[in-house]
C-alpha cells in the first residue's frame, strides 16, 4: 500500500493560472489557426495548389494543411480554378453544405474574375454565386502569394466578432 | 508515298470522289449531303478505320450557310481524309455515322449543340458540353459570344 498522499497545491506561483482576454480575440485566434480547407478544384491552378499544400511551402505553419473533402468538416472553401455556368450550381451546393464559421478563397485569376475567358460558358468570377473573403490574383499564383492570402485571410479572421451562441442554439 | 495512295483510294471510289484533291498533305472530298453516307461507306472499305472529328463551319451570309467536316484516318496507309458537306440554314440535316463508327456518337452531340447541325440516325443528341435548357448554339456567328444563361442566380449588385 502507498499511503504517500501528494497534497494540493494552493499557494498561487504567478505562473500563467489566468489570462485575461476578450472573447471575440481568443475564439479568433483560435479559429485561425485551424483552417481546414476544402479544394475546390476545376482547373490548372490545382498544380500551383499542390505545390503550395506540400513540404517546402509548409502551409500547417498556419493551420492551413489539412484539407477536408466533405464539406461540412471543413471552413476554408478554396475555388482553385476556372467555373463555368455548368459548375456553378455544384459550387453552390457546396459552399451551402459547409457548416459555419466560413470562409471562401478565389484561388488565381479565372477564380477571381473569370482570368482571359470572357464568354457563354465561364462564369466571371466566384463572387456572382457565392460572397468571397479573399482574392489571389496571378496564372497561377505564386505559392508565396497564396501564403500571403492565407495571412490575410488570417488577419481578417482575428479582427472578426465571433457568435458562439446564437439565439436559434 | 501518300500521292499514291490517294490515288488508289480516289480510283476505288470512282464517281463518289468526284471532287476530290490533296490540300496540305490531306485528301479533301466534296461531297452533297445525301452523297456523305456512301462515300465514307467506301471510305471504311478503303482502310479507313479511324473516326477522327466531325464538326461544322458556319459561313454566314452565303447560302449554304453551314459547311459540316469529318475526319478519318488509315491506321494502316497512315494517311488522313476530310470529308466536307454544305447543307443549309432551314435544314441543317446530314446522316449519323454512327452505325459505322460507334466513336461518333460523342462528336455528333458537340457538333449538334454548338452548331445545331441535326444528324439523322443519332437518336441520343442531348447536350455533351453544355447544359439541358441552355438555348441557341454558341459557335454559330450569330451567338452573342458574351451571351451567358447562368443556370445559379447571380448575388445582388451583379445584374
Amino acid at each position: 500500500m502507498n499511503d504517500k498522499v501528494i497534497p494540493i497545491r494552493s499557494e498561487p506561483t504567478g505562473a500563467f493560472e489566468y489570462i485575461s482576454t476578450k472573447k471575440d480575440e481568443l475564439v479568433g485566434w483560435a479559429r485561425k489557426f485551424s483552417l481546414f480547407p476544402y479544394p475546390f478544384v476545376t482547373a490548372c491552378c490545382a498544380m500551383e495548389f499542390m505545390a503550395v499544400s506540400s513540404t517546402p511551402y509548409d502551409t500547417d505553419r498556419f493551420g492551413a494543411a489539412l484539407p477536408r473533402f466533405s464539406p461540412r468538416q471543413s471552413d476554408l472553401l478554396m475555388v482553385v480554378g476556372t467555373i463555368n455556368h455548368k459548375q456553378a450550381p455544384i459550387l453552390l451546393k457546396v459552399y451551402e453544405q459547409m457548416c459555419e464559421p466560413k470562409w471562401v478563397m478565389a484561388f488565381g485569376a479565372c477564380a477571381t474574375s473569370g482570368g482571359f475567358y470572357q464568354n457563354y460558358a465561364t462564369v466571371l468570377g466566384i463572387d456572382r454565386i457565392i460572397p468571397v473573403d479573399v482574392y489571389i490574383p496571378g496564372c497561377p499564383p505564386r505559392p508565396e502569394m497564396v501564403i500571403d492570402g492565407i495571412m490575410k485571410l488570417q488577419d481578417k479572421i482575428a479582427r472578426e466578432q465571433h457568435f458562439i451562441l446564437t439565439k436559434g442554439f | 508515298m501518300s500521292d499514291a495512295i490517294f490515288d488508289r483510294v480516289r480510283s476505288g471510289l470512282g464517281e463518289l470522289a468526284q471532287d476530290a484533291a490533296v490540300s496540305h498533305g490531306v485528301l479533301v472530298v466534296n461531297a452533297a449531303p445525301a452523297g456523305v453516307l456512301p462515300l465514307v461507306h467506301g471510305l471504311k472499305a478503303a482502310g479507313f478505320d479511324m473516326f477522327l472529328d466531325v464538326t461544322a463551319v458556319d459561313w454566314p451570309g452565303q447560302s449554304p450557310r453551314f459547311e459540316v467536316v469529318w475526319h478519318f484516318y488509315s491506321t494502316s496507309s497512315k494517311v488522313r481524309v476530310r470529308v466536307k458537306t454544305r447543307v443549309a440554314e432551314e435544314q441543317p440535316e446530314v446522316d449519323s455515322l454512327v452505325a459505322l463508327y460507334g466513336s461518333a456518337a460523342f462528336m455528333e452531340r458537340e457538333c449538334h449543340e454548338m452548331y445545331g447541325i441535326r444528324f439523322r440516325g443519332n437518336d441520343d443528341l442531348r447536350p455533351l458540353l453544355l447544359y439541358e435548357g441552355f438555348v441557341g448554339y454558341p459557335l454559330r456567328k450569330d451567338y452573342a459570344k458574351e451571351q451567358e444563361q447562368p443556370l445559379v442566380p447571380y448575388r445582388e449588385g451583379f445584374q
